[in-house]
């Protein structure tokens, strides 16, 4: 049996250190100070610029690329931390192709945007390098605040808090905060402990402690924390990964993709980390493409992402989509998985069955197509799971399986707010998440104040 | 195929292209480099008196301002004449001069306000057998502090003084280099024309600071913490210059004085506008210290080409073509009224011009109309006044369209008037004329 690129099944050390190093390298290296000069001298610098409207955190894009312009890198850092703390990391992983940059009056003119995301990343990493701290709290209030999860929503939230003089405690069931940032999102995208740097800049603001390994449903409940503290902020992502509902999923080999580019993240030799030398990623979201590439980067020799609808209603942008293809993932739609083959317990590969719409609804047209695989990723998206808020008091308004919240984030229980992925009508977006916690800190902070 | 060679008070040279007296002309090797690149003529780099070489700062000599990219858009120098050995110099001129006979070859000179100085160098320059002098009545650093350079070139008795020592003393046509460091530049120009000058050459650089270090409070161009003010040329001096050029052609008092015109021209397009505004020939410095001599094939072969799409046969063709068209604020058509028109398909929805004529002008353009973003110029507000054509990043998207006689002007409720009507004559003028 052959070793290395084409050893067969799920093996580790496909590759050669320097490919592992080259392949989960920066994916946009940072401009310099002359190339950020060049690109931020292309913003015309529009009134009521619609990048800022296109931005969910609505941060003043303007006004921060024409500080990058007059050689004013802090200052333009802080114009981006006054919307979002966690500027570094979006400036990073947000599609800016369809938020700030597809609304660039660049793009209308002539298809080039100007590179908010790396001008972005050019000012908070000149912040962040700096050390410089640009708020600080006001005189303590003596209230406290509970927040569950130490993602991109808890995390803006506890700062706004801690800005304006509470307490705040976070909860996080994981052994490391940064939710997502550091567990969910591409290697290549936040190399070099990114994300770890980011949430220390973040906490360096003092008045936020972190309990890490406590998980509210198993180690407290919404009771407890509702008891105990002066308001509670819910932004505990989502648990669940969705099934694939095809026959014997349960076998070796089939994966959450989630939970595979979790392992990744935290893999500290990425040489020991088994792929599959044919992958097959189920799913259409970023989640799907991050975790296909990720598996070519590893060694894998075949990679396909299978959608069961067409390109047009791919989650994952254009951008992401043609990164992938890039990378040699081969994108392949119109098919859902109907059978997982296996041989002794292992996946020897998927039955898909190909999918039409018929008068609006999708389904399936009887053809079928096996791939072979001995990796089956399933990244069709994630589900919240109520239980751990269940057991306790009064139970929480959910709207479509999440929590239900008004538009300053506050639940149907008193003194609970909640944000990011875990409430209804999210859009699974870090900066998304930011928004929502940030805006929840505000409502918090009026509650409290009144 | 457009005839571009010129001939400027006799000075014959194959294009209108000569390089300015600057470190490009400093030596022969450059110069040859020149010549080979195809420049038309070149004023050597200016020549003092006889004596100790002249001594230069040994650490910065320039300073610059840059647009995007790093485009250099100004620069400053605070570099003297010539610190060569005057015979060295004349020996290469001469050998230079033999080597390229078709080329013009203009000698600077810059000696002591002394007749005696002017009269000693002459026939040393004349020996070389060089085409004509420029005067350097321009330098405004260092030089200038020793009664040479500016210090003659603004003072018009000082200009027609020694323009006349340099006549009545040489066969060689005497151009006046002048300095635009002066309140009105026609009259030193006029005291050149009085001296018997042949020809004027402007501008020299202007005085100026580059930029301030603000660590260590230092101006720059910077020499061990201190500065001086420097010479400012470069492309973000063409606008002072053209208009300096204009007024000295239009002025009655030397209509006609052959212009070498200098001040920015870094493309054919500036070249043609110095001639437009009447110059014979225009030299250049900035362009070349920035690009090298090669630039000099784009010049000509973009004029050529121009010349050729416009039936420009030769360079008198277009010399002082503009110039009629230069007038006085007063005479301006006041009938004459425009409105500022966005194109909506060019429209990229930057909001520039909107603002600009919100917080700055005449409220005359929408930002939102429908609840959609919309920018419009609102005919009744717009003055015509032009701004926000220049601030949209959009060439061609809004243009200014010239009301018709009989329209109505919505801004003031009035009839364009078909007939040209100036200040001079209008009602509100305390001093106006009785129309006729």
């Amino acid at each position: 049996m052959a070793d290395g690129l084409y050893a067969d099944g799920i093996a580790a050390g496909r590759l050669s250190g320097e490919e592992y190093e080259r392949n989960f390298s920066d994916l946009h290296p940072p401009l310099d100070r002359h190339e950020a000069a060049v690109e931020a001298d292309r913003c015309y610098f529009c009134f009521d610029a619609p990048c800022m409207t296109a931005c969910p955190t609505s941060i003043d894009i303007p006004m921060f690329i024409r500080q990058i312009a007059t050689d004013n890198p802090l200052g333009s850092a802080r114009t981006i931390f006054d919307q979002n703390i966690l500027g570094g990391m979006c400036a990073r992983v947000c599609p800016t192709e369809t938020l700030c940059e597809e609304a660039c009056v660049r793009e209308e003119a002539e298809g080039k945007p100007v590179q908010i995301g790396r001008l972005q990343r050019y000012a908070t990493d000149a912040a962040m390098a700096a050390g410089a701290q640009f708020y600080e709290r006001a005189a303590p209030t003596g209230k406290r605040v509970a927040i569950v999860g130490a993602g991109p929503a808890g995390l803006a939230c506890a700062h706004r808090l801690a800005m304006h003089g509470h307490d705040v405690t976070i909860f996080e069931a994981r052994p490391k905060p940064g939710g997502l940032n550091e567990f969910g999102i591409a290697a290549y995208k936040t190399p070099d402990g990114f994300a770890q740097a980011e949430v220390d800049y973040v906490m360096a603001i003092g008045g936020i402690t972190l309990e890490e390994g406590k998980a509210l449903g198993r180690d407290f409940s919404l009771g407890d924390l509702s008891r105990d503290f002066d308001a509670v902020f819910l932004g505990m992502g989502l648990a669940g990964v969705n099934a694939l509902g095809a026959d014997g999923e349960d076998v070796e080999g089939v994966e959450s993709a989630v939970d595979y580019i979790a392992h990744l993240r935290q893999a500290q030799d990425l040489a020991s980390l088994p792929v599959g030398r044919r992958v097959v990623v189920i799913g259409g979201g970023m989640t799907a493409i991050d975790a296909a590439v990720q598996a070519r980067l590893l060694g894998a020799e075949e990679v396909t992402i299978c959608y069961r609808r067409g390109q047009e209603h791919m989650n994952a942008s254009e951008f992401e989509q043609d990164l992938a293809a890039s990378k040699g993932v081969v994108i392949r739609h119109w098919l859902q998985p109907r059978r997982i083959l296996a041989e002794n317990g292992n996946v020897t590969g998927i039955e898909l069955e190909y999918t039409a719409l018929k008068d609006g609804k999708l389904s399936g047209t009887g053809e079928t197509l096996t791939l072979r695989a001995d990796q089956v990723f399933k990244a069709i998206g994630q589900s919240f799971e109520p239980g751990v808020l269940n057991g306790s008091g009064a139970s929480i308004a959910l709207e479509g399986h999440r929590i239900k919240v008004d538009e300053e984030g506050r639940t149907s229980l008193s003194k609970v707010w909640a944000g990011g992925d875990c409430i209804a009508g999210g859009d699974d977006l870090t900066v998304s998440a930011v928004a929502q916690g940030r805006d929840a800190a505000e409502s918090i902070h009026r509650a409290l104040a009144g | 195929m457009a005839d571009i060679r010129s001939n400027f008070v006799g000075i014959k040279s194959p294009n209108p292209f000569w390089l300015a007296s600057a470190p490009p002309t400093d030596k022969a090797y450059n110069v040859e480099r020149a010549f080979k690149a195809g420049w038309g003529g070149v004023v050597w780099k200016t020549l003092g008196e006889e004596g100790p070489p002249v001594v230069n700062v040994n650490g910065p000599r320039y300073g610059a301002i840059w647009g995007a990219d790093r485009r250099l858009l100004g620069l400053n120098n605070i570099e003297l004449i010539t610190d060569r050995d005057l015979y060295l110099n004349l020996r290469e001129i001469k050998q230079v001069k033999k080597n390229w006979p078709d080329r013009a070859l203009i000698v600077s000179l810059m000696v002591p306000c002394e007749e005696a100085a002017w009269k000693a160098i002459l026939p040393l320059v004349e020996e070389t057998e060089a085409d004509g002098i420029e005067l350097n009545f321009g330098c405004p650093h260092g030089m200038s502090e020793r009664g040479m350079g500016s210090a003659v070139g603004q003072v018009p008795e000082y200009v027609e003084m020694v323009v006349r020592w340099c006549k009545q003393t040489t066969r060689m046509p005497v151009i006046t280099k002048l300095t635009p460091n002066i309140t009105d530049v026609r009259k030193p120009a006029r005291a050149a024309h009085a001296g018997g000058t042949d020809a004027v050459s402007l501008i020299n650089t202007i005085n100026s600071i580059t930029a301030v270090d603000l660590d260590t409070f230092a101006p720059e161009p910077t020499i061990d913490g201190k500065g001086s003010h420097g010479g400012y040329c470069g492309p973000a001096v063409k606008p002072i210059a053209l208009n300096m050029v204009a007024e000295i052609a239009r002025d009655p008092e030397t209509a006609g004085l052959p212009i070498s015109g200098i001040g920015g021209i870094t493309t054919w397009r500036d070249a043609a506008e110095f001639l437009a505004l009447g110059a014979g020939t225009v030299q250049v410095c900035t362009a070349a210290m920035t690009y090298g001599f090669k630039i000099v094939e784009e010049m000509i072969e973009g004029l050529e080409n121009w010349m050729d799409a416009k039936g420009h046969a030769t360079l008198d063709d277009v010399i002082g073509r503009a110039t009629p068209n230069v007038t006085d604020w007063q005479y301006l058509n006041l009938n004459y009224v425009t409105k500022a028109r966005i194109d909506q398909d060019q429209c990229i929805k930057c909001g520039r011009c909107h603002i600009a004529c919100e917080d700055t002008s005449h409220q005359a353009i929408t930002a939102m109309v429908d609840g959609k973003r919309h920018f419009e110029v609102i005919e009744e507000e717009c003055v015509g006044c032009n701004l926000c054509v220049n601030v949209c990043p959009v060439e061609g998207c809004i243009d200014m369209v010239p009301l018709a006689a009989g329209a109505l002007d919505k801004r003031t409720g009035e009839t364009v008037q078909p007939v040209y009507a100036n200040w001079t004559t209008h009602p509100n003028n305390p001093a106006k004329v009785a129309a006729e």
